[in-house]
């Protein structure tokens, strides 16, 4: 116990350690029926870690080569002690994590903690939302096989359908006309270099600016306790708060355990650039809807390509999507019954459409 | 300076010539001489230009009465522009008269069917052969055409069944044009071609399965519905590969004969080389030969050349080597024993598979394995191809080193099912220690509530 004391006074001494365990003795979180949304931000954030920890492993054995990348991946798989398990946890991680930031959007948006004064947060979020099906792009063809090698084609022919710079954003993607070699070291340097440094600003943007606003209530709770002060309910941050987050997180743990075990991420065959497309090329489940949503456009809409219209139609929504606090300015606090709207048809679409897509095939 | 423009619409070619002396940026005509020079210039320019306009359309409206009156004929007779448009005689500027001789720029008959003009009008079928050895024996003439054309078709057929029987006054076989066609021959490699790979057996069995047409030769007609059940139809027509043998392949085109006992494994080596060379290497070869047997066909038949299987050697039911092997000779032991190694090989593939892939399902990567278990695989490829020597030493070395490796493999698909069973070992007791952490975690935060009497902590927080 002296010891302890001991260093909590050199850190005192030198950083302000009381000080700041002030705060976070002081900070609280708010518990209402809606509270258990709460946990989503911080799973994300948990499985963010895991991807970065699994993956710093993986980069010990992988080789981003066209001639090692799959025989790297084969090794890690068979020969490296628990390499099945880190690059199973890895794969089904990159999964989970997206389905949780997904969630946590949504979330988000019914909550409507979007408002005032909180564009800024769900800015950031949305960018860290696009970083992360970035890095579910970008590993996707890592493994180099021929899923991936496919997939990655139809991904960056449909980037190429985006008018005047489509092609350069093609070339630039690929490092060429074609997905080649080039394509897999681009990819590799995208997947552990730009992103995780880009996402690593935006989550400490995103986790400053949550620190700054606090925990948002939804329109309906914060009415009720403004009204009657004696309902408020309030939850410490540390270590009550921490302890629920570290056992849902735990039970993610298990759940990624589990899924590596019983069904690890399949490997697939090696990539040949000059064999024909195989069998059930699609992209990974969150792209699916926009995939099936291309497949049902015609060739032609009006003088333009069905698959520039869907390209173009997907890049406006996600662009108002992204904007979308800065048009719900309801002074009432409940926010427009438009947008609420818009959130139900784009959770309904996204979800409808993705089943759609698997349900068909 | 003068300027000439040029511009094709759909009545040919139009022409506008724009010209004007340039002041100052471009030379200047400055005396006599070179004026007269431009002028002859621009003459001989709109002569070039008069002729392309004139000689295209004057070339194409070349007369041909042939097709005026046969193009109103009907059946046989009958011949359009339309019909002859692919053939690739009139595709080469080969017209009617280089067949049938006469006149097709006139269009009175007693002038342009006059043996004066040189008509011939129609063959005989027996002229036929000769007829179009004019040109495809005459290999100057042909290379005007394509050089690597052969033209020796005339002294194959011949030598051909079908030229010998011609020969003695049979007008009932085949000749060119029964195969060819006479009026819409098309290149061999062209796909609706007639003699095109994948049309040549419905071309040949035109005559030969017509039982009727064939009655008098007294020979079996069945040979193209047989070939129809073999594997080489299945490769050929099902599976496209043109390399696939049909009746030519074996028989022969223009100099078509059948093959004949003694070179019938000549004839099959021209593909399956290593089996021939196998054969010829073991003792069947000499037995069959003075029991006056064909070689491969013995054992594969002819024309239904069916897919092998294992059971085709031993003395199980399907057995060929029953066909005059009994029990107790010399051949009957070793021929039951290389089933049984075969099918031993095969088996112990099967189960090395079987293991890789249930430890696959299982989650565990075994590549590796499977990869290796593709040396035993073509290790019993290399036995089934040495049966052909009928020598029990010589297939032995290959079905050891074969299952030396399934039972390599079987033991990496016995060790990679164990590590399945041991990583879900592994999960049980994670799983375990995971849920005591959260029994802690739980009980912690239980007490630290108790003690503040409340989760609500609603003094702290204001």
């Amino acid at each position: 116990m002296r010891a302890r004391e001991n260093i909590q006074n050199w850190l005192d001494e030198r950083f302000g350690w009381d000080e700041l365990m002030a705060f976070v003795r002081h900070k609280t979180v708010p518990t209402h029926r809606f509270s258990y949304f709460y946990f989503l931000g911080g799973m994300t954030l948990f499985l963010f870690g895991i991807q970065v920890a699994t993956g710093i492993l993986l980069l010990l054995y992988y080789r981003p080569t066209p001639d090692g990348a799959f025989e790297s991946v084969q090794y890690i798989m068979a020969k490296v002690p628990f390499g099945w398990l880190i690059r199973s946890i890895h794969s089904w991680g990159a999964n989970v994590m997206i389905l949780t930031a997904i969630a946590h959007m949504f979330s988000v948006f019914f909550l409507k903690s979007y408002r005032m004064p909180r564009e800024l947060t769900w800015l950031s979020g949305m960018i860290l939302l696009f970083l992360v099906l970035g890095f579910g792009f970008s590993g996707y063809l890592l493994p180099w096989n021929m899923l991936s090698l496919f997939a990655t084609k139809v991904g960056t022919d449909m980037a190429a359908q985006v008018p005047v710079i489509g092609h350069w954003i093609l070339v630039f993607l690929r490092g060429g006309d074609d997905v080649t070699g080039a394509t897999l070291t681009r990819f590799f340097g995208i997947h552990v270099a730009i992103l995780p440094g880009l996402a690593t600003l935006f989550i400490g943007l995103h986790l400053l600016l949550v620190q700054r606003f606090g925990m948002s209530l939804p329109p309906n709770v914060e009415a009720d306790w403004k009204a009657h002060p004696d309902k408020v309910r309030e939850l410490r941050f540390f270590p009550n708060f921490l302890l629920r987050e570290l056992m849902a997180w735990y039970i993610a743990l298990a759940v990624l355990g589990c899924l590596a075990a019983f069904k690890p991420w399949e490997l697939g065959t090696k990539a040949d650039l000059f064999a024909s497309a195989p069998a059930g090329i699609r992209p990974e489940w969150y792209f699916m809807f926009m995939f099936q949503t291309l497949r049902f456009l015609p060739a032609k809409i009006g003088p333009l390509p069905g698959d520039v219209i869907g390209v173009m139609g997907f890049g406006a929504a996600a662009a108002v999507w992204t904007l979308l606090p800065f048009f719900d300015n309801d002074k009432s606090g409940r926010g427009k019954r438009w947008i609420a709207g818009l959130g139900i048809f784009a959770l309904a679409y996204f979800v409808g459409m993705t089943a759609y897509a698997y349900l068909a095939r | 300076m003068m300027t000439a423009n040029f511009c094709m619409n759909e009545k040919g070619m139009r022409f506008s010539l724009r010209s004007r002396v340039a002041s100052g940026a471009g030379p200047t005509l400055g005396n006599h001489g070179e004026a007269r020079q431009a002028k002859i210039k621009f003459a001989l320019f709109l002569c070039g230009v008069l002729f392309l306009l004139f000689a295209s359309p004057l070339r194409a409206q070349t007369k041909n009465s042939c097709l005026d009156c046969h193009s109103k004929l009907e059946g046989a007779m009958r011949v359009t522009s339309e019909s002859i448009q692919s053939d690739v005689h009139a595709q080469k500027g080969i017209t009617c008269t280089s067949c049938h001789g006469g006149d097709a720029s006139s269009d009175d008959k007693s002038k342009s069917m006059s043996p004066a003009a040189g008509y011939l009008g129609q063959f005989d079928r027996k002229q036929i052969p000769e007829l179009c050895a004019k040109c495809h024996s005459d290999a100057a003439y042909m290379r005007g055409f394509n050089p690597s054309l052969r033209t020796d078709q005339l002294s194959e057929y011949h030598a051909s069944v079908h030229g010998q029987m011609l020969a003695k006054g049979d007008d009932k076989v085949a000749v060119c044009i029964d195969c060819h066609g006479v009026h819409d021959i098309l290149p061999p490699d062209d796909p609706r071609s007639t003699v095109y790979p994948v049309n040549v057996a419905p071309t040949c069995g035109k005559c030969h399965a017509n039982a009727e047409y064939m009655k008098a030769y007294n020979i079996p007609t069945d040979q193209l519905a047989l070939y129809n059940a073999s594997v080489h139809h299945t490769e050929l027509v099902e599976k496209g590969d043109l390399s696939a043998p049909t009746c030519t392949t074996c028989h022969g085109s223009h100099g078509a004969a059948p093959p004949g006992v003694k070179s019938v494994a000549n004839v099959c080596s021209t593909c399956h080389v290593i089996q021939g060379q196998m054969y010829a290497a073991g003792p069947h070869k000499i037995a069959f030969e003075r029991m006056g047997l064909g070689s491969c066909v013995t054992c594969h038949t002819n024309h239904q050349i069916v897919h092998p299987t294992d059971a085709f050697i031993g003395t199980g039911a399907g057995a060929v080597c029953l066909n005059c092997h009994i029990e107790g000779d010399t051949g009957y032991g070793p021929a039951n024993q290389m089933n049984k190694e075969l099918t031993g090989l095969a088996a112990a593939i099967a189960r090395s598979n079987d293991i890789l892939t249930r430890a696959e399902e299982a989650g565990v990567e075994v590549g590796d394995a499977q990869l290796e278990l593709t040396e035993a695989r073509d290790d019993l490829t290399k036995a089934r191809v040495e049966i052909h020597t009928v020598t029990l030493s010589q297939i032995e070395p290959d079905i050891q080193a074969g299952m030396q490796v399934t039972q390599k493999t079987w033991k990496a698909g016995q060790a990679a099912l164990a590590e399945g069973a041991y990583r879900r070992k592994g999960l049980l007791f994670s799983s375990a220690a995971v849920l005591l952490v959260l029994i802690g975690l739980w009980l912690k935060i239980r007490d630290l509530e108790t003690i503040d009497d409340s989760p609500n902590t609603k003094e702290e927080g204001q």
